[in-house]
C-alpha cells in the first residue's frame, strides 16, 4: 500500500460528502443516509491509517499542491497517528449518529451547508494532523476555523446564535495569528517552512520563550485553558448537536496536537526553560477547577458540557507539565509517564464527552428542550439513552472501572511519584497541583450527579418531558460505538498503553517501556509494582458479580411490591417538589462566593399582606469571572481608545489633504 | 549527651512545632485562644532552649529558657490578657481578610522563606538551613499576622511573635546569642510592652475604643 | 494459594466484624453517657430483621434505585478485601492502592446519590447535593495527607506503604503526624461521624448521609446499613496499620498472625474509645462551617507537605 494512499485515503473520501450531498439534492432521505455513512467511512478509514502511524515508521508525502516553492508537505508518525484516530473513532459515531438526528430536520433545514462544513471540517483537521510544514499547517487549521463557524451559526436565525459566533471567529483568528507568529519566529531561525528543518534549528532563550508563549496562547485559546475560554461555553452550545460533538470532543484535541507538535516536537523539549513545565501546570490547575466550578452552575445542558470540556482540557494539561517539568529536570521515565496519561486522558475525554453532547442531542430532539429544570423522568420514556449517558457520566467522573478513571489514576501517579526537584519552587506546586486536581475530579463527579438525576431520574417537569419518545437506532448505535470503546478502554489499559507509549518515543527520550504490562494482562503497573498498581478486571469483576447478585434476586420468587414513596410522610408528592439543577449547586454557590459573586432576585407576591406569600419567584445569576476581570475591560480599554481617535473622521477635505501632503514631506526627508 | 542524630530530630520536630503554633497564631478567632497560643509558642521557646544547652553544654542558655519561660511564657500573656479585661475590649480577634485565605498566604511565605534561605552555606549543623527557613518564616507570619488584623491588641502580639521567631532562629540554629544581647533584648521587649499598655490606655481615652480604623480619621 | 485464602479470610473478618465494631462504639458511647446502652449483638439481629423484612419500592424508582444497594456493598467488599489487617502481604491489594482505594468509595458515594436523586423527593435530592458537596472539598485534603505519605513511603501501594513505614525507623517526623492529623478530621467527614454529621438524628433537615437513604427498607437498607459499618472499619483499620504498624505480621506464621489479630483488636477499640469521646463531647457542626473544617484538614496536610520538603529528606 502506497504512503499516498494509507495518508489520502480519510481525506478523501469525507471529500466525497460534498459532491455527494450537491448530487442528491433532491432525494432527501436518500441524501442524509449517503453522506452521514460517507462521513462514517472516513472515520473508519482515519482509524486505520492512524493503527498503521502508530505501528509503522513515519511516512511523508509531498503533494504539487500550494505555493509553487513550497508543496505541500505530509507527515504520518506516532503523534499524527494517534490524533487520526481520536479524530476518526469520534468521525465514525458521528456520522452514524447523525443519521439518526438529521432525519427529522432533513426536510426543513440547508442540509447541503452542513455537509459541506461537516466534510471541510473533518478534512481540516485531518490536515492540521498531517501538516508536515507551517504553510500546510495554517491552511487546514483555517479551514477547520471557518469551517467550524459555519456549524456554529447554522441556526443562524437567533441573534445570540450570530454573537456567539462573531466571539467564535474573534477568538479563533486571534489564535491563529499568535500561531503564525511563532511559526514565524521558527521561520526566522531556520529559513524554511518545513517541519524538518524547524526541528532542528536552535534558539536563543529569548526567542524560544517567545516562540513557546506565543504558541502556548494560541493553541490555549483553542483548547479553551482559562482564561482564554469564554468563546468555548457560548460557541459549542448553540451548534447542532452533532457538530458540537465533533468540536467538543476532537477539535479542542486538536488544539493539544498543535501544542504538542509544535512546542515537544519543533522547538524540542531540550530547549524547555524551568518555567515553561511551572506556567503549563499552572494553568492546567486553574482550568480543571474553574472549569467545573462553571459548569456546576449550569442549568442549560449543552453550556455544562462546554464548561466541562474546559476542565477536561485542564486535566490533559496538568499531565503535560509534569512530563515537560520532569523532562527538564531529568526525570525521562516520569516525563513518558506524564505524557502517556494526558494522551490516554485526550482520547477517554474525546470519546465520553462525543458520547454526552450526543446524548444532549438526542435529549433535546426527543423534548425540545434545553434547560435541565425543563427535564426529569426521562429513564422511563428513553431507558437506552439513559444507560448509554450514565456510561459517559460514570467515565467523566472518572470513577472505576471506566475509563475515565485509568487517566486520571495515571496523572495522580505522576503526580505523587515526584521527586524532590533540585532547590525549585516547582516541587511544592506538584502536590498542591495534584489535589486541585483531585478537587476538580470530584466537583465533576457532583456535577454529573445533578444532570443525570435532575435529567433523567425523578419525575418529569414539563408536558415535553412527559411524553418523550426514545430516540431510533441509528442514534443508539451512534451512540453506543463511544460507551462500549469507554468500558473497554477502562478495563483493558494495558492494550492501549503501548501504543500510546510509541509517541513518548518520538518525543521524549525514554518510554515507559515494558513495564505498563509487567507480568501479565490484568495488572497495570507504570513503573514497577511495587509502587503501584491497578488490576481493573478484578473491579469490573466485583462491580458485575454485584449487578448478578442484584438479578438473581430480581428473578427469585415475587416481584418486590410497590408502594407511594415515603418521603417522610409528605402527601402528594408532586413534581415541583424535586430538586432541581439550580437547587442542587446551592451549597457551592454559598461556599463559592468568591468565585461566582451571585447575584439573587427574590420577588414575591402576596394576598394584599407580607405573610400572606401567593408566589416566590427567585432567579440567580452567576457569572464568568474572567468576562468580567479580563475581556470587558479590555473591550472598554479597546472603545476609548477608538473614540480618542474619532478626529480622525471628523477631519475636512482640507485636513485629508494637509495630511497626504505630511506623509509625503516625512517620506521624503526620509529618503534623501 | 544525646545522639546528634537525635539531636537533628528533636530540632527539625520543635521547628515543626514551633511553625504549627504560628499557624495557629494566624487562625485563632477568640482572643483568649489566641493568647493561649502565643503563651504556647514562649513555652516551645524556653523547652527549645534548655534542649539545646543540654546537648551542647552551654549554660547560658538555661538562663535564656528562664527568662523566656517567665516573660513569654507567663508575664507577656497575662498582662495582654488583663489589658484585654480592663479595657473592656470585644473578645473576637477580628480578621480583615477570611482565615482561609489568610492561611494559603501564610503557606506562600513559608516556601517563599524556605527558597530565600536556600543559597545560605551548609555550616557544620545540618539542619542550621532548614531551621533559618523555619524561623524565617515564623517572622513573615508574624508580621502577617501585625497586617491583616484590625485590633491593635493583636498587631502587639504579631511583633512579639516576630521577636519569639527571630529567638528561636537564633537558639536552634547558632545556639543562642551572647547573654549579655539576651538579656538586653528581653528587658527591651518588656518595656515596649509596658509603653503600649500606656498608649492604649490613652488611646481609649481619646477615642473609645481600640480600633485602628478611628486613629485614621482625623476628623 | 495461602496468601489468597489469607485474603478472603481478612476481607471476611472485616465483612463480618463490621457491625460488632458500631456495635462497641455505641456501648462506649452509653458508657460515657452514663447510659447501659444496647447489647453488643443488637446490630447483628437489626441486620438479620432487616434482611427477612420485605422491601417496599417506591412507585417511580427505575433500575438504578434496585442496584444501588449491591453496587455499594460490592464496592465496599472488594475495599475490604483490599486494605491489610494482620498481614501485609496481600495479594490484591497489587490490584488496588491507595487512589484506588478512593475511588472505589467515590463509587459507591456516586450509586447512593443517584438512588436518592431516584426517588424525585426533596429530601433525596438535599442529601445528594449536600454528601457529594462535601465529599469533594474533602478530596484534596485526603490526597495531600496521602501524599505526604506516599513520600515517606515511595509508593502508593498498600502493602508497601505499611511495610515501609513498619521496617524503617522513621523516628520523629513531624509531617507525618501532621498528615495523621488532616487524614483523622477527613476519616471523620467520610464516614459521617459527629461534627460532621449525625449518624442517628431524625431531623431530616440535619441530615446529609441518612437523607440519602430514606426510602429504602428490607434487604437494600440491610445492604447499605452493613456497607456504612464496614466503611468506618475500613478507615479506622486503614488509619492504624499506616500510621502505627507496630504488631501486624509480615510472615505467614500462626503466631505472628495472632499477635497481628490481637494488637489490631486492641488498637482498634483505642481508636473507637476516642472516636466516643469526640462524639460525646462535641455538637454536630453548622453545615456551612463543614467547608472551614475541611479547609483546616486541607491546611494542616499542607503543613505537612511544608514540613516534609523543608525539615526532612534529602537537602
Amino acid at each position: 500500500m502506497s504512503t499516498t494512499f494509507i495518508v489520502l485515503a480519510g481525506p478523501a473520501i469525507a471529500l466525497l460528502v460534498p459532491f455527494t450531498s450537491l448530487a442528491l439534492t433532491r432525494a432527501r432521505g436518500l441524501r442524509n443516509l449517503v453522506t452521514n455513512l460517507l462521513l462514517a467511512g472516513s472515520g473508519l478509514i482515519t482509524t486505520a491509517t492512524g493503527l498503521v502511524g502508530m505501528l509503522s515508521p513515519p511516512h511523508t508525502l509531498i503533494l504539487p499542491l500550494g505555493l509553487p516553492w513550497l508543496p505541500m508537505h505530509l507527515r504520518l508518525d506516532a503523534l499524527a497517528g494517534f490524533f487520526l484516530v481520536v479524530i476518526g473513532l469520534m468521525t465514525a459515531s458521528v456520522g452514524i449518529y447523525s443519521v439518526g438526528y438529521l432525519r427529522a430536520q432533513a426536510k426543513e433545514i440547508n442540509l447541503t451547508l452542513l455537509d459541506i462544513s461537516m466534510a471541510l471540517f473533518i478534512i481540516g483537521m485531518q490536515g492540521v494532523v498531517l501538516a508536515d510544514d507551517a504553510y500546510t499547517f495554517m491552511i487546514f487549521w483555517e479551514v477547520m476555523s471557518v469551517s467550524s463557524y459555519f456549524l456554529v451559526v447554522f441556526e443562524h436565525e437567533k441573534e445570540a446564535n450570530r454573537k456567539a459566533g462573531f466571539l467564535y471567529l474573534l477568538m479563533a483568528h486571534l489564535g491563529a495569528l499568535l500561531i503564525l507568529s511563532s511559526f514565524s519566529i521558527l521561520y526566522a531561525a531556520g529559513q524554511s517552512f518545513e517541519f524538518e528543518t524547524m526541528r532542528v534549528v536552535e534558539l536563543t532563550p529569548l526567542w524560544a520563550s517567545l516562540a513557546f508563549l506565543s504558541a502556548g496562547l494560541g493553541f490555549g485559546m483553542k483548547a479553551g485553558l482559562i482564561p482564554l475560554h469564554v468563546w468555548l461555553p457560548e460557541a459549542h452550545p448553540v451548534a447542532p448537536s452533532n457538530a458540537s460533538a465533533l468540536m467538543s470532543g476532537v477539535m479542542i484535541k486538536v488544539a493539544v496536537f498543535g501544542f504538542l507538535r509544535v512546542i515537544w516536537d519543533l522547538v524540542g523539549l531540550h530547549q524547555a526553560q524551568e518555567w515553561w513545565g511551572g506556567l503549563v501546570l499552572a494553568a492546567g490547575s486553574s482550568s480543571a477547577v474553574g472549569g467545573v466550578l462553571m459548569a456546576l452552575q449550569q442549568h442549560n445542558l449543552k453550556r455544562l458540557l462546554a464548561y466541562s470540556s474546559v476542565e477536561n482540557i485542564g486535566i490533559i494539561t496538568i499531565g503535560l507539565g509534569l512530563a515537560m517539568i520532569f523532562a527538564h529536570f531529568g526525570y525521562p521515565a516520569l516525563a513518558a509517564l506524564g505524557l502517556v496519561a494526558a494522551l490516554y486522558h485526550t482520547l477517554n475525554h474525546a470519546l465520553f464527552k462525543g458520547l454526552l453532547f450526543m446524548g444532549a442531542g438526542a435529549i433535546l430532539h426527543a423534548t425540545h428542550h434545553r434547560n435541565l429544570d425543563h427535564l426529569g423522568g426521562l429513564i422511563r420514556r428513553m431507558p437506552f439513552t439513559a444507560i448509554l449517558f450514565l456510561i459517559g457520566c460514570i467515565s467523566i467522573s472518572g470513577l472505576p472501572p471506566f475509563n475515565g478513571f485509568v487517566s486520571e489514576w495515571l496523572t495522580f501517579q505522576a503526580g505523587l511519584m515526584a521527586p524532590k526537584l533540585a532547590g525549585s519552587p516547582l516541587s511544592a506546586l506538584i502536590p498542591f497541583s495534584a489535589a486541585m486536581l483531585a478537587l476538580a475530579g470530584a466537583l465533576t463527579a457532583t456535577c454529573f450527579i445533578k444532570v443525570f438525576g435532575v435529567v433523567f431520574q425523578g419525575t418529569p417537569r414539563t408536558r415535553a418531558a412527559a411524553e418523550a419518545q426514545e430516540v431510533d437506532s441509528w442514534m443508539l448505535s451512534g451512540m453506543a460505538v463511544p460507551a462500549v470503546l469507554c468500558i473497554l478502554l477502562g478495563v483493558f489499559p494495558v492494550w492501549v498503553i503501548p501504543f500510546i507509549d510509541k509517541i513518548s518515543l518520538l518525543l521524549l527520550p525514554s518510554n515507559l517501556g515494558l513495564s505498563a504490562a509487567n507480568g501479565s494482562w490484568l495488572w497495570l503497573t507504570p513503573m514497577s509494582p511495587e509502587r503501584a498498581s491497578y488490576a481493573p478486571l478484578i473491579v469490573m469483576g466485583t462491580t458485575i458479580f454485584a449487578g448478578w447478585v442484584a438479578y438473581l434476586f430480581y428473578r427469585r420468587g415475587r416481584p418486590v411490591r410497590r408502594a407511594v414513596i415515603w418521603s417522610c410522610g409528605h402527601p402528594d408528592l408532586n413534581p415541583r417538589m424535586q430538586y432541581t439543577a439550580v437547587s442542587f449547586s446551592q451549597p457551592l454557590r454559598q461556599i463559592f462566593t468568591l468565585v461566582y459573586q451571585p447575584q439573587e432576585v427574590v420577588a414575591r407576591l402576596n394576598h394584599g399582606h407580607a405573610s400572606l406569600i401567593k408566589r416566590v419567584r427567585y432567579s440567580v445569576h452567576t457569572q464568568d469571572l474572567a468576562w468580567k476581570y479580563i475581556y470587558l475591560p479590555i473591550k472598554h480599554s479597546i472603545e476609548w481608545m477608538t473614540r480618542r481617535m474619532d478626529w480622525f473622521q471628523a477631519l475636512r477635505i482640507h485636513g485629508h489633504l494637509s495630511l497626504i501632503f505630511l506623509t509625503l514631506l516625512i517620506l521624503l526627508g526620509f529618503l534623501i | 549527651m544525646i545522639s546528634s542524630e537525635f539531636l537533628r530530630q528533636l530540632s527539625s520536630l520543635a521547628a515543626a512545632l514551633f511553625l504549627l503554633t504560628a499557624f495557629s497564631l494566624l487562625a485563632q478567632r477568640h482572643m483568649r485562644a489566641f493568647l493561649g497560643w502565643f503563651a504556647v509558642q514562649g513555652i516551645l521557646l524556653a523547652a527549645t532552649s534548655a534542649l539545646v544547652a543540654f546537648s551542647t553544654g552551654i549554660y547560658e542558655l538555661y538562663v535564656s529558657a528562664f527568662l523566656a519561660l517567665i516573660l513569654k511564657g507567663f508575664l507577656m500573656p497575662w498582662l495582654l490578657w488583663r489589658i484585654v479585661i480592663q479595657l473592656g475590649v470585644n473578645r473576637e480577634v477580628e480578621p480583615l481578610i477570611n482565615i482561609f485565605p489568610t492561611m494559603l498566604i501564610a503557606a506562600t511565605l513559608v516556601l517563599f522563606a524556605y527558597y530565600v534561605s536556600l543559597p545560605i552555606q551548609k555550616t557544620t549543623l545540618v539542619m542550621t538551613r532548614n531551621i533559618i527557613a523555619i524561623g524565617l518564616a515564623c517572622v513573615l507570619i508574624g508580621m502577617l499576622i501585625m497586617i491583616t488584623r484590625r485590633k491593635a491588641i493583636t498587631q502587639v502580639v504579631g511583633y512579639l511573635a516576630m521577636e519569639n521567631a527571630l529567638f528561636f532562629t537564633a537558639t536552634a540554629a547558632t545556639h543562642g546569642m551572647p547573654l549579655v544581647v539576651e538579656i538586653g533584648i528581653a528587658f527591651d521587649v518588656l518595656i515596649a510592652a509596658l509603653i503600649f499598655g500606656l498608649f492604649f490606655f490613652q488611646i481609649r481615652e481619646t477615642f473609645d475604643s481600640l480600633d485602628l480604623r478611628h486613629l485614621e480619621d482625623k476628623s | 494459594m495461602t496468601l489468597w485464602l489469607l485474603n478472603i479470610l481478612q476481607a471476611s473478618l472485616l465483612i463480618g466484624l463490621a457491625p460488632l465494631t458500631v456495635a462497641a462504639l455505641r456501648k462506649m458511647k452509653a458508657i460515657l453517657q452514663n447510659r447501659r446502652g444496647p447489647g453488643l449483638l443488637q446490630v447483628y439481629r437489626d441486620l438479620a430483621k432487616l434482611f427477612c423484612k420485605e422491601p417496599i419500592l417506591p412507585q417511580g424508582a427505575s433500575w438504578i434505585f434496585r442496584l444501588t444497594p449491591y453496587v455499594v456493598f460490592a464496592a465496599t467488599a472488594l475495599a475490604c478485601a483490599i486494605v491489610p489487617v494482620v498481614l501485609t502481604k496481600t495479594p490484591l491489594s497489587a490490584a488496588a492502592d491507595v487512589i484506588t482505594l478512593v475511588g472505589l468509595f467515590a463509587l459507591a458515594r456516586f450509586f447512593t446519590a443517584l438512588g436518592a436523586m431516584d426517588t424525585g423527593t426533596a429530601f433525596g435530592g438535599m442529601g445528594a447535593s449536600r454528601e457529594m458537596t462535601f465529599a469533594a472539598l474533602a478530596e484534596p485534603a485526603m490526597l495531600m495527607g496521602v501524599f505526604v505519605l506516599s513520600m515517606a513511603a515511595e509508593s502508593t501501594n498498600l502493602s508497601t506503604m505499611i511495610h515501609t513505614m513498619h521496617m524503617s525507623h522513621l523516628g520523629l517526623r513531624p509531617s507525618l503526624a501532621f498528615a495523621l492529623t488532616a487524614l483523622l478530621l477527613v476519616a471523620i467527614a467520610e464516614t459521617g461521624r459527629i461534627p460532621v454529621d449525625n449518624p442517628s438524628t431524625h431531623l431530616e433537615l440535619t441530615m446529609i448521609h441518612e437523607a440519602m437513604i430514606l426510602e429504602y427498607s428490607g434487604r437494600y437498607l440491610a445492604l447499605i446499613e452493613w456497607a456504612n459499618q464496614m466503611k468506618l472499619l475500613l478507615f479506622a483499620t486503614l488509619l492504624i496499620n499506616l500510621f502505627s504498624p507496630w504488631g501486624i505480621a509480615e510472615e505467614i506464621s500462626g503466631s505472628a498472625l495472632l499477635i497481628a489479630l490481637g494488637t489490631w483488636a486492641v488498637k482498634l477499640l483505642l481508636l473507637l474509645g476516642m472516636l466516643a469521646l469526640l462524639e460525646t463531647s462535641m455538637a454536630k457542626m453548622r453545615i456551612f462551617r463543614l467547608p472551614e473544617y475541611l479547609g483546616l484538614a486541607f491546611l494542616v496536610a499542607i503543613l505537612g507537605m511544608l514540613t516534609h520538603y523543608i525539615l526532612e529528606g534529602p537537602t
